[in-house]
């Protein structure tokens, strides 16, 4: 059970760094589609970098890097020529899916060290508790402290308080002063780093291996997840652990010989989020106080 | 025109001393030889102006006239092409609003300046430098509306608030910047004459302590109450700045218009016309936590006849304008009849095909989709367009003919040809929107503010409109929260107040002071009998 448990967060720790990024750029306005190929160029560099100096946390810093850079090209287009996004997104997934596979293609095979466990003194050794959530990596507790950082930076603090603005109106935004652009860029750059930093979890932690497309598909999963947690952070922790487990569903369901075919429980995450649109949608106050109203929108100055 | 109906409403109200500006006196602003071009539209051409401390001063002028693209510049959203502003005496170039709001000018927008997902108070923290934290800033904000009667909840979301309580944060988050220059875009057009001149006393307090203030209005009767000095846009240029004081309201319309201003008036309908539309027993539960529910509304609309209904913002105009366009259809919850058959259930085509014409408050977006040309815009709301569609397949010059007819007859001014709706200013958008309903004949006319945010000469043109329509045999049902507006046209008036509508009466039995107690939800007898 606590094997069961614990497979079950580790499969989620990529999407809650994915989606908790995605949830702040989309915060403010940007909706990135770019996160599967920011999250293969994590992932790639990651794993690289690990296997270059033989240390898997210097690959982690070079994950958020990649990611951080790759959201940059997304930022230049979309935020800088003010193309659409999502175009511009799914572009941006297409080309680091490319890339990534080019770049990895030598690096198949190979193998690495990946992150060491690291047990939080006394509290690893409550039982149960204890095994499940502090008997983890280094970046387990990041991404939850991230989590945490998220949900207070955005509602406790001005720059939270200004991103949500710049999301739901960027003309008032502008008129009052404030850098739409400028706001988005930080934001969109934030996303991508959470992003590499997820990718990057897969060869650090998940298989210390690197192969062609090995998010499989993690990024447009953590996509539904920002909108099934209706844009609030701590929700996006809690439906993490519930696509996590989705996922582990499905392999524990083939181990153990279930009749209900795998694919059928690959759509689950999917099937969740359009009900949880469908049910944010039928409320419009709901949905006018969750979903940033200036998503997707592109933003024009006046001359 | 009878007599002014709101003449009285602030002559005597303790108006401010003109403060002279004088040789030795600094302004606090001054713009020389301003020019700015859009393409090859010349929307302010060589304007100057200055504005001194304590003065409160109106700019006047017609949509399109440049008044928008002067304060727009002024508080450095846009940058002028030629010409010098000074603060205090010494040159400034404005870059940006974050450089004008630390110079000290502070701006209310007239539309899209609220953010609609955050509450009151968070809205306000925005505009404010930072630090103060959100209880505290909260706290200013209840006593400050106490002390000045801007009745403004800080912890509401914007988004469920009336357009007039979104007014009023605009106003309050302005005045908390205590800026020395406040500029502000039509600040009292969804106000009732009351609210207005609190805010007028708020506003003189303030002029009083020093700070100097710019507003833009369509309202003459309350520029010349409100402010010492206006000046005059007229297609960009600066055609003068007046003395409020040596003007009639008439001769300020007649600098803005560039000529005589035709004033329109009522003539008595026929005694007892058939009733057209007739409303019994409305009821509507409340919409949104902060929407109005109606109660029992009933009303009669007859052949011949423009019926106001006043009141202020809020007061569930909103709602009965969906229930009466069929956006909102009760199961069991009162009849809506036209010539007696039931259209209770019937969805907005079928009432227009039963011949209602609908012309809703907002008309970007609601009365009209702003990136569709005009064209089509005429075409989506005449399911019967004669010729312009046959077997489903839309004949492309016989929809733009059926739309630059409407144009001329309601003379729009057209940027080109086929514009976007958005290309149009408010006034033409608005001369369309109305044009376009009136030239179906629509035997019932319903619609919500005709003439909001429109210029003088546009609103004379479109209730002149109306009433033609009306003495062709039309009823006419106008939402207005303009009050001289409905005494103007209307020929009986009926107010709404907290979802209650009080009966209609003769506009000739009426006065002002009668309906402002009503709006103000005297109940009738009381407000009746003064």
């Amino acid at each position: 059970m606590e094997q069961l448990i614990l497979t079950v967060i580790l499969t989620s720790v990529p999407l809650i760094f994915a989606a908790s990024g995605e949830l702040i750029a989309e915060r403010s306005g940007v909706l990135n589609l770019g996160v599967e190929g920011m999250m293969l160029m994590g992932a790639v560099f990651a794993f690289a970098v690990a296997m270059g100096t033989g240390s898997p946390v210097l690959g982690m810093f070079a994950g958020a890097f990649a990611g951080a850079i790759t959201a940059g090209i997304f930022a230049f287009f979309a935020l800088g020529l003010a193309t659409n996004q999502v175009a511009t997104g799914l572009a941006l997934t297409i080309f680091g899916t490319g890339l990534s596979g080019l770049i990895g293609a030598p690096l198949v095979g190979q193998a690495i060290d990946g992150l060491p466990q690291i047990n939080i003194p006394l509290l690893a050794e409550i039982p149960f508790f204890g095994i499940v959530m502090f008997q983890h990596d280094i970046m387990f507790y990041i991404a939850v402290i991230m989590v945490g950082l998220c949900a207070w930076v955005l509602n406790a603090t001005r720059i939270g308080l200004i991103i949500r603005a710049v999301g739901d109106n960027h003309d008032s935004a502008h008129a009052l002063g404030y850098s739409v652009l400028g706001v988005r860029l930080l934001a969109v750059i934030f996303g991508g780093m959470m992003a590499g930093l997820g990718g990057a979890y897969l060869p650090l932690v998940l298989t210390p291996h690197w192969a062609e497309g090995m998010t499989a598909g993690r990024g447009w999963i953590a996509l539904a997840l920002v909108v099934f947690a209706s844009w609030r952070p701590w929700r996006v922790l809690g439906g993490a652990f519930v696509f996590g487990g989705i996922t582990i569903m499905q392999l524990a369901g083939q181990a153990r010989g279930w009749t209900i075919p795998s694919q059928f429980l690959s759509m689950l995450p999917y099937l969740a989020t359009i009900i949880v649109l469908v049910l944010i949608s039928r409320n419009r106050e709901f949905a006018l106080a969750n979903s940033p109203a200036c998503l997707g929108r592109i933003f024009h100055t006046e001359k | 025109m009878k007599a002014r109906p709101r003449a009285n409403t602030s002559k005597d109200s303790g108006k401010k001393t003109v403060v002279a500006p004088s040789a030795h006196h600094m302004p606090l602003l001054n713009a020389s030889g301003i020019i700015k071009r859009f393409n090859d539209f010349t929307a302010n051409d060589d304007v100057s102006f200055s504005i001194y401390e304590g003065e409160i001063h109106a700019l006047l002028g017609e949509n399109g006239a440049g008044k928008s693209t002067f304060v727009k510049l002024v508080y450095g959203l846009i940058q002028p092409d030629a010409g010098v502003f000074e603060w205090r005496g010494d040159p400034v170039t404005i870059t940006g609003p974050q450089q004008a709001r630390d110079m000290g000018i502070g701006m209310v927008f007239q539309h899209f300046s609220l953010f609609q997902a955050l509450t009151v108070a968070e809205n306000i923290q925005l505009a404010l430098p930072g630090g103060e934290p959100l209880a505290s800033l909260s706290d200013r904000v209840r006593r400050i509306s106490g002390e000045y009667g801007i009745g403004v909840d800080p912890d509401a979301r914007v988004h469920n608030l009336s357009v007039g309580q979104q007014q009023r944060v605009e106003i309050m988050r302005c005045l908390l910047q205590n800026p020395s220059l406040l500029i502000m875009d039509e600040p009292t057009s969804v106000l009732t004459p009351q609210e207005a001149e609190q805010l007028f006393e708020v506003l003189r307090r303030f002029s009083d302590s020093g700070m100097a203030i710019l507003f833009i209005s369509h309202k003459l009767d309350e520029i010349r109450a409100l402010s010492s000095r206006a000046t005059v846009l007229r297609r960009g240029i600066n055609v003068g700045t007046v003395d409020t004081d040596t003007r009639s309201a008439r001769q300020l319309a007649e600098m803005m218009v560039g000529e005589t201003v035709g004033y329109v008036a009522r003539e008595t309908p026929p005694a007892d016309g058939d009733i057209l539309l007739e409303i019994s027993n409305l009821s509507r539960p409340r919409p949104t936590q902060f929407g109005t529910p109606l109660r029992d509304i009933s009303l009669k609309a007859r052949r011949g006849e423009i019926l106001g209904i006043a009141g202020i913002a809020g007061n569930g105009q909103d709602e009965l304008m969906e229930a009466l366009i069929g956006e909102w259809r009760g199961k069991s919850n009162g009849v809506i009849s036209l010539e007696g058959i039931d259209i209770s259930h019937a969805g907005p085509a079928l009432r227009r095909n039963a011949g209602i014409g609908f012309i809703p408050e907002e008309r970007n977006g609601h009365g009209a989709v702003p990136a569709m040309s005009l064209a089509y815009n005429n075409l989506l709301t005449s399911h019967s367009l004669a010729g312009a569609v046959k077997n489903g397949v839309i004949n492309d010059d016989a929809m733009r003919h059926a739309a630059a007819d409407v144009a001329t007859a309601f003379d729009v001014r057209l940027p080109n040809e086929n514009p976007l709706a958005s290309a149009l200013s408010g006034g033409n958008l608005q001369k369309f929107v109305v044009g376009r309903e009136i030239a179906k004949s629509p035997s019932v006319l319903i619609v919500s503010q005709p003439t909001w945010g429109v210029d003088v000469g546009a609103a004379m043109f479109i209730r002149a409109a109306m009433l033609d329509l009306a003495g062709k045999g039309s009823a006419v049902v106008m939402i207005s929260q303009d009050l001289e507006e409905v005494f103007m046209i209307a020929h009986r008036i009926a107010v709404l107040y907290d979802g209650h509508l009080s009966a209609a009466i003769d506009a000739t039995d009426l006065t002002a002071e009668k309906v402002g107690l009503l709006m103000g939800g005297s109940a009738a007898s009381e407000a009746l009998e003064t």
